[in-house]
């Protein structure tokens, strides 16, 4: 009967790691920086389309916090999240390593610059289509020649980049922040700017409503909101 | 009386097993109509994915098994000092988390890489990356494989092929291999399906592009999101593959053995 204990032994050790009390909060990649630094809930990032895409494989995360306001939106519709509440702002930005020829997105159009950008369903990459389609369509064509990698989310993008597998990237100025000196931002043209606006919200069925709340409470106010500033966060549009 | 409850034991773990394995495998081919799937195969993004995935594979297979092979022979067959740490630093991809297969091969072979001076942009984002990336977490399963089946050919049958005149490379082709042809089959069938299979090396060397980089395990990621009906069949086909090869294998061995 000596095997019982291992049962015992992997039961115990299961629930261990998996049975926590802590809030569980399903984040878009781009929210990593300031989200790691709060603590008291156990994170899980990946692009907000993936962590949407769960949800409705019936995933129950407790806190949806996604880096657009669609894909909330979307759920709330389908009676699968409470009212999503705007928490936070950012901006869209082209990334090129510290010292890079690259001034603008002219530079991009040149044959042999390599792109990193958001496949289309991850909102990083849904930005940065809707600020190409801002563009020359002979311009756009050329930027997209030139495109190598469509990544699933940002963290994927900023990586191709600071690795040195391609020239430039679009990202967040949070992103470019987070990178230290890896990383700098060019500002693109304030007429092709899109609106990013990161929603949450309080899965349904959540073990832990009142506290889901209260943190999304706190990211609009408080210790959260601080954090979500320090890292580059702008305040809800 | 203790015989009973020990074999009773056994048929539940068995029970318990099998109905942990496979009912992901049956909820894939059962959460979508045949229809659907056939359909969500007719879209071009998901041949494409799947055609670059079985040619990738195949190419990296073809590497694997035509440089894995003698140096199997070699580590099967010798004994030198450091042989042990050399089989375990080969086999070490096996246990590697593909995120760190990925992020190794950028610091060897990325643009930054300690060779990045000869392979430059070569690799990274583009197909040929894609080859190494699925070459470098196949490789040990195959070398693991071959160098136990070359262990396990009869010394004898060595010696009398040497007796009879044959050099090494003869006795190796036409002795040692044949011999071996179960094990090396069965390596080659695991390191193919492996490759199929890999996805954080590839997205993190290759990136995702369709058509250059974007395998079939990187297409079913991406379309989770937007499409489950196409995820779920090229997961079904990618399932029906690997099966293929398996059963392969199966058979393969026992041909060898019966």
């Amino acid at each position: 009967m000596r095997w019982w204990w291992l049962i015992g032994l992997a039961l115990v050790a299961g629930c261990g790691s998996g049975g926590s009390d802590d809030l569980k909060v399903s984040a878009a990649s781009s929210l990593k920086p300031p989200f790691t630094q709060l603590g008291g809930a156990r994170f899980s990032f990946a692009g907000s389309d993936q962590l949407a895409a769960q949800i409705r494989s019936g995933a129950k995360p407790d806190v949806f916090a996604a880096a657009n306001a669609k894909l909330p939106d979307e759920l709330y519709a389908d009676g699968l999240v409470e009212q999503p509440v705007a928490f936070a702002g950012n901006r869209l930005v082209l990334a090129v390593a510290p010292k890079s020829r690259i001034a603008g997105l002219a530079d991009l159009v040149t044959p042999g610059v390599a792109i990193a950008m958001g496949s289309s369903s991850v909102p990083i990459g849904s930005y940065t289509e809707k600020v190409l389609s801002g563009l020359p369509a002979a311009q756009r064509a050329a930027i997209m020649r030139n495109v190598r990698s469509r990544e699933p989310d940002v963290a994927g993008v900023i990586g191709k980049l600071t690795e040195g597998a391609v020239d430039a990237g679009f990202v967040y100025v949070t992103d470019v922040r987070a990178a230290g000196g890896r990383a700098e931002a060019i500002e693109l043209p304030a007429a092709l700017e899109p609106d990013v606006t990161y929603e949450a919200a309080v899965v349904k069925g959540s073990g832990h409503p009142a506290r889901a709340r209260a943190f999304i409470e706190g990211l609009l106010s408080g210790r959260a909101a601080a954090a979500l500033r320090r890292a580059g966060f702008l305040p809800a549009p | 009386m203790m015989a009973r409850p020990f074999a009773v034991a056994c048929g539940a773990a068995l029970a318990v097993a099998v109905a942990f394995l496979a009912l992901p495998v049956v909820a894939v081919f059962a959460d979508a109509p045949p229809r659907d799937l056939v359909s969500a195969l007719g879209d071009d993004a998901a041949l494409d994915a799947l055609r670059l995935s079985f040619e990738c594979s195949a190419l990296a297979l073809v590497a694997v098994v035509v440089i894995g092979t003698p140096a199997a022979w070699l580590l099967a067959t010798r004994r030198f000092p450091g042989r042990a740490a050399l089989v375990t630093l080969v086999e070490l991809p096996l246990v590697m988390p593909p995120a760190v297969a990925g992020i190794g091969l950028l610091a060897a072979l990325g643009p930054d890489g300690i060779l990045g001076g000869i392979t430059g942009r070569h690799l990274v984002l583009q197909t040929a990356g894609v080859v190494v990336a699925l070459a470098f977490v196949s490789a040990p399963f195959y070398l693991r494989l071959a160098q136990a089946g070359f262990a396990a050919v009869d010394p004898a049958l060595l010696e009398a092929s040497r007796t009879l005149g044959a050099g090494e490379a003869r006795t190796f082709a036409r002795v040692a291999v044949p011999s071996a042809r179960a094990a090396l089959a069965a390596g080659a069938a695991l390191a193919w399906g492996r490759a199929l299979g890999e996805f954080g090396a590839t997205l993190m060397f290759a990136g995702s592009f369709r058509g250059v980089t974007q395998t079939a395990p990187l297409a079913i990621y991406e379309r989770f999101s937007t499409d489950l009906t196409a995820a779920l069949a090229l997961s079904a086909v990618l399932i029906a593959v690997s099966a293929g090869l398996l059963l392969a294998v199966k058979l393969a061995t026992r041909d060898a053995v019966g």
